[in-house]
């Protein structure tokens, strides 16, 4: 635990560590609410950093500027630009909460030597375990289920209200990475066929421990699933990857379901595949932007659930991501290499 | 839909024309890979109708004549109704029609001297029509009862076996859909999906607040009551998910079993509800198991913890579940069945935010109706046929 002195002018903290060693300084958003960094992350951040909010630093550029050598970047505050990068002279990495990267200007990072690092694995599990919630919530009709039952005008449930099934049904991954390779194990459990889409074949014993087959062709995955997750990141290559073409080569029957970005799917299209039953339904953690406007088509359709980014959003696993960015960050002010550094 | 692996739990063996029982094989991977039903032996319908007296007046007809004799032949069997509210849906009643000469409910009650001979069995739908002493006594040829569905709990099984007659359900059709609606019911608990749902759309929002959390699913400690072929399988699911499972159920499972699952038995109910992050019911319910979860059980799960219900409403004491989620003694419940269905609209359940309720759709999948019909009809036509019964309820 560090210990606090004040410093001859009164004016800040010096926080040491234990070898009496100044800590970093590191710049974050803000503290509590809606969108600061957790305060119950507080203490375990404080023993390794010292914290300084984007208010603190606004009143007092002059002395902070030169200080600060890591970002703490919790759910995509503070916003980074050039005119921050061109202040902050001793800046050496920027740690971003989750795995996406889209949000970010690399190059631009890059070109003032500042390092990367997100939360992969940190977010993995909890993201295959939402992107299997919304497979089963969709396609047992969960949330008309809910409102059925609790509605004050419900006097008997209808004998014939029925829903599909997931085991047994097949399941087409688009985007088989960390997250993609985890919902397949899920989906093999329920007996699903799995067909999978990725830049690259995985190796044969990977395959075969889901029982995934490949599709080099995303057309013949499109055209075989009764469910198709999208769990790609976002890339140029991705952006739109899902269009009016796409949602065609589906079956009428299936059911899209996207765990990876907003811009990944042509929503525009979406809203009229879902309108003329092109395809039978959609279930969304994420859209573009988040949140829709409230006067959104996609928010009026009876066929689509919509959850408000939640894919990572557990007390462990977000916990679990603030220790990967420490870590990511003290690594890299010791000269280290970076765990999760993302490279260009 | 399309399934990958289609598969009817009927296959016909038509033996010679004039035939009018069309006699079926019951198949179905569960039965082949998992053994026998405790009651019933899987019908070998080639290898009996040999011997079937049946065969014994076997003569020449013509095509035309024995499709008359056919429809005239096939046994009758009550339904509540086709269509409508509660009545059975229309392909399930086209399915039947293959087999048994259809009366419904409205028809029978309007010509009782002469239906009540025809009827031999019934088949029960979502628990209608209803079996009391008084209808069984108006149906002297009745040999079975077909309920659609493995919960019999509706029927008094003693009382129906007086009259000579059996009740058979269907085990396996239910399986696969109920287990997933269990692990449905847990994720969308454990991250608060229906909530989320609400917040994604609702007109005030202007934002996603970045702590609005849930719990975690994986690596949780998954606590199942109840280790039939429903639980088995959700084990199996939860196992994917890397949960740690915990089961309690009346006699244990084999080791192999067990470990092809990784599930610890828990001799004592306690011990599993003190360490279970979720716990679900997954027994049928009888006299043991009324209201098996009260206050007392409520009182030993974690504060943390969700309880989650597949199973039936009057396995919980209501009005003790009421008063744990009120009072935060466990964090949430999910159920799909309640006591009645559905819960009067002014029931305290229905004001908690922390539960969510389905209308009991367990087996709500168009694959599963299906499936509930043929291996319903399978067991009514065993019956009829003097066959090994593939799953019969007896009396206890």
């Amino acid at each position: 635990m560090g210990h606090l002195r004040t410093c001859p002018s009164g004016f800040s903290l010096l926080l040491q560590d234990m070898e009496g060693q100044e800590l970093p300084y590191v710049l974050i958003d803000r503290i509590g609410g809606k969108h600061g960094v957790y305060e119950d992350h507080v203490e375990f951040l404080e023993k390794h950093f010292r914290l300084v909010t984007m208010k603190e630093y606004l009143e007092n550029k002059t002395f902070l500027s030169k200080k600060i050598t890591a970002i703490y970047m919790w759910y995509y505050k503070p916003v980074i630009n050039e005119e921050l990068l061109q202040s902050l002279p001793n800046l050496k990495i920027l740690a971003s909460s989750g795995v996406g990267i889209d949000h970010l200007d690399l190059n631009l990072l890059s070109s003032y030597s500042v390092k990367v690092s997100n939360t992969p694995f940190a977010v993995s599990t909890d993201t295959a375990d939402m992107g299997m919630a919304l497979m089963l919530a969709s396609s047992r009709r969960l949330v008309e289920g809910y409102q059925l039952a609790v509605s004050p005008d419900t006097e008997y449930f209808p004998a014939d209200w029925l829903g599909a099934e997931v085991s047994g049904a097949s399941l087409g991954i688009v985007g088989m990475g960390t997250i993609g390779y985890k919902v397949a194990e899920r989906a093999k459990a329920f007996e699903m066929k799995i067909l999978y889409h990725n830049r690259n074949q995985r190796k044969k014993e990977e395959e075969s421990a889901v029982g995934a087959i490949y599709c080099k062709k995303i057309d013949d995955l499109l055209q075989q699933s009764d469910f198709v997750l999208l769990s790609v990141n976002l890339t140029p290559q991705t952006r739109k990857l899902i269009g009016k073409r796409e949602l065609e080569l589906m079956k009428p029957t299936a059911t899209l379901i996207n765990i990876s970005r907003g811009l990944v799917v042509d929503q525009d299209a979406l809203v009229e595949a879902l309108q003329n039953r092109v395809i039978k339904a959609a279930a969304l953690d994420v859209t573009y932007p988040e949140p829709l406007p409230r006067d959104h088509p996609l928010l009026k359709l009876k066929n689509v659930i919509i959850t408000p980014h939640i894919g990572s959003a557990t007390k462990k696993t977000r916990r679990r991501m603030m220790e990967n960015m420490t870590e990511s960050i003290e690594a890299s002010l010791a000269g280290l290499p970076v765990p999760n550094e993302v490279l260009q | 839909m399309l399934r990958s692996k289609a598969f009817s739990l009927l296959k016909p063996i038509p033996l010679m024309s004039g035939q009018s029982n069309l006699a079926y094989k019951l198949t179905h991977p569960a039965i082949a890979s998992h053994g026998l039903h405790c009651h019933g032996r899987i019908a070998n319908y080639r290898q009996r109708c040999k011997t079937c007296p049946c065969n014994a007046g076997r003569r020449t007809i013509s095509a035309a004549q024995a499709k008359v004799m056919a429809e005239t032949e096939l046994p009758g069997i009550l339904i509540l109704d086709i269509g409508g509210t509660h009545g059975v849906l229309e392909n399930l009643a086209a399915l039947l029609k293959k087999h048994f000469h259809l009366i419904t409910m409205k028809e029978f009650l309007e010509h009782k001297k002469e239906m009540s001979k025809k009827i031999q069995s019934v088949f029960v739908f979502e628990g209608r029509p209803t079996i009391d002493r008084e209808l069984l006594e108006s149906l002297p040829n009745l040999k079975v009862i077909g309920n659609s569905g493995v919960g019999v709990d509706h029927l008094d099984v003693k009382m129906i076996s007086e009259f000579g007659v059996k009740v058979t359900n269907t085990p396996h059709a239910v399986a696969d859909s109920t287990a997933d609606i269990g692990m449905a019911l847990m994720l969308a608990s454990a991250r608060r999906l229906v909530e989320g749902c609400q917040v994604a759309v609702s007109p005030d929002t202007k934002c996603f607040a970045v702590d609005w959390l849930g719990v975690e699913v994986t690596r949780a400690t998954l606590g199942i009551i109840g280790m039939g072929s429903i639980g088995y399988k959700v084990a199996q699911r939860a196992r994917a998910f890397d949960m740690r499972i915990l089961y309690h159920n009346r006699h244990q499972r084999s080791q192999e079993e067990e470990e092809a699952v990784g599930a610890h038995y828990c001799e004592k109910m306690e011990d599993l509800l003190q360490q279970a992050d979720f716990v679900m019911l997954i027994v049928n319910l009888t006299p043991e198991t009324h209201k098996l979860i009260g206050k007392k059980e409520l009182g030993l799960m974690k504060p943390t913890a969700t309880l989650i219900n597949i199973s039936r409403g009057a396995v919980i004491d209501q009005d003790a579940l009421v008063e744990a989620l009120s009072n935060k003694v466990i964090r949430a419940a999910a159920l799909d069945v309640t006591y009645p269905e559905p819960l009067p609209r002014d029931h305290p359940l229905l004001k908690l935010n922390n539960i969510i309720i389905t209308p009991h759709i367990g087996t709500a999948t168009v694959q599963a109706i299906r499936m509930m019909a043929e291996e319903a009809i399978a067991n009514m036509l065993a019956v009829l046929n003097g066959q090994p019964i593939p799953s019969e309820v007896c009396p206890k």
